[in-house]
């Protein structure tokens, strides 16, 4: 079963783990204000949010990160591997992320706004005390497929470089040749961090939305 | 919206006789619809004001008109002394900004037919929010403000519960005691009691009964209940085809009305 391949692969699970929490929570602060912009009463923002949105959903995440790692140092701009695969990878997850926001937050009923304006509260109160906090628990089971989808991504950044788990499988399997066990481990590796973070997603849906069956 | 209007704005404060709203010359078009026609209407202070006509006659546009939800396309609204939809810069009257409206809007309150409560708070909270966050109160003011208005609407046991836990009649009581903790010079209710199952009707329409005869805050009372509007209204407007088609004391409306409208709708939703 080639359990003696493990602990070398898991050298890798370091880096795989905090690029997907890295560019998850930066991933996250993109959505939400990309899909805030798209709803802005300001065209010009508006458009940008959008332009934002469009180019890095129609681009391939790997391009982009070639982009981030091989073609900025040739404009001067060298950034390290790490931060050249955190910001190709939340910048390509929250364009998605941001559409996400952007339809939860359409989808709080008008009655809430209205009822909110009949409160005299400010556009900013309304929002943030109102419409977000309704919004943020019909984001969640859409946000828990992105952060399984990022996870996955990240095995593009063995490509730049980055020592992850899937650079120490593509690593170990040139010197030892045992293709099909470091695969097969490979995928229970990520599957062992898929999974318990579905489930952390769906405990605090559960959490969040509890008034709603209350 | 025009951009100014020639009547010139009251200059002076409003005094005790002075309409605390006064509608003149309000239009309102949804697309071909004209939905209010070059309307007319007042409200003295602490009138209670029922509102009846048939469907899609504009009863719940002039609530919202009022409430700042829809913006009229002309004429001119004053709330205590105040222009709605404009403010005054010189001697000229032009289109008001949020800030303005803001202003104007600290005295209308509105309870709504779908009671719009915000379901992610628990019911004191939906109550103390705005009061909080709008008005400034502290934390312990708001919540006994609130806690004494819930108990006045019989919820005093239900401020932890979220609005999901509550029935129908319990959750617009709860609305009504939301709308009230901002002390609002006028009321607006738009058919507050058609969407609850009939056995919980008469909860919410006592509420409002004895708010009416409490007193001092006008209000405007949009309804199909008849013997409600007639039990407890200064004066019934009828509303036909976005104007007011009739108007009086409850007695003379229900009993004699003089415009054959009238008389063919009141005898329409009588028979049921
Ligand atoms: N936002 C809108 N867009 C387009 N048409 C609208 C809008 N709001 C109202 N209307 C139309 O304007 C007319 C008047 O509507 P309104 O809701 O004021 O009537 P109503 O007297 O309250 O009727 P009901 O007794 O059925 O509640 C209706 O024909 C309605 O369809
Ligand atoms: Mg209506």
């Amino acid at each position: 079963m080639g359990f003696d391949l493990v602990p070398i692969l898991l050298r890798g699970l370091d880096v795989t783990v905090r690029l997907t929490l890295t560019s998850a929570a930066l991933a996250f602060a993109i959505a939400i204000v990309a899909g805030l912009g798209r709803l802005s009463p300001f065209a010009p923002i508006r458009f940008l949010a959008g332009a934002y949105v469009e180019v890095f959903r129609g681009t391939s995440v790997l391009v982009q990160m070639f982009w981030f790692f091989f073609a900025l140092p040739l404009f001067g701009i060298t950034l390290t591997p790490f931060v050249a695969g955190v910001a190709a990878l939340a910048l390509n997850i929250g364009a998605y992320g941001a559409e996400i926001v952007r339809g939860a937050i359409r989808s709080v009923p008008t009655g809430q706004i209205e009822a909110s304006i009949a409160l005299n509260m400010t556009p900013a109160l309304r929002m943030r005390r109102v419409v977000l906090p309704q919004a943020f628990v019909l984001m969640l089971p859409p946000f828990g497929n992105l952060l399984i989808e990022l996870l996955k991504a990240t095995a593009l950044v063995s490509l730049i470089t980055i020592p992850d788990v899937t650079f120490q499988g593509v690593a170990l399997q040139q010197t030892t040749g045992r293709t099909t066990e470091i695969f097969l481990w490979l995928l229970v590796l990520y599957f062992a961090l898929a999974y318990p973070m579905t489930l952390a997603v769906r405990w605090v849906e559960r959490r969040a939305s509890a008034y709603r069956k209350a | 919206m025009h951009a100014t209007v020639d009547t010139p704005a009251p200059t002076s404060a409003p005094d005790a006789g002075d309409p605390i709203v006064r509608f003149r010359g309000v239009n309102k078009r949804f697309g071909d619809l004209h939905v209010l026609r070059d309307l007319d209407f007042d409200v003295g202070p602490a009138e209670k004001v029922a509102i009846i006509g048939p469907s899609g006659s504009g009863k719940t546009t002039i609530l919202r008109v009022l409430m700042t939800l829809v913006r009229p396309d002309s004429g001119e609204i004053v709330v205590d002394g105040e222009h709605l939809y404009h403010r005054r810069v010189g001697d000229r009257l032009v289109p008001a900004d949020e800030r303005h409206l803001r202003k104007v809007r600290t005295n209308i309150g509105m309870v709504f037919q779908h009671f719009n409560l915000f379901p992610h708070m628990r019911v004191l909270r939906n109550v103390t929010e705005a009061p909080i966050h709008v008005l400034g109160l502290s934390k312990a003011e708001a919540t006994e403000r609130a806690t004494g208005l819930l108990e006045m609407v019989g919820l005093g046991d239900k401020l932890d519960a979220y609005p999901s836990q509550l029935s129908g009649g319990q959750k617009q009581r709860v609305a009504i005691a939301r709308a009230l903790a901002m002390r609002p010079k006028v009321m607006l209710f738009d058919e507050v009691t058609s969407a609850l199952d009939p056995e919980l009707v008469g909860e919410v329409l006592s509420i409002i009964r004895k708010l009416a005869e409490e007193g001092d805050m006008a209000m405007l009372i949009v309804t199909h209940e008849m013997s409600f509007a007639r039990d407890i209204a200064d004066r019934v407007v009828f509303f036909d085809n976005g104007q007011v088609a009739e108007q009086g004391p409850p007695a003379d409306i229900f009993t004699a009305p003089s415009n054959p409208r009238t008389q063919e709708f009141l005898k329409a939703v009588l028979q049921h």
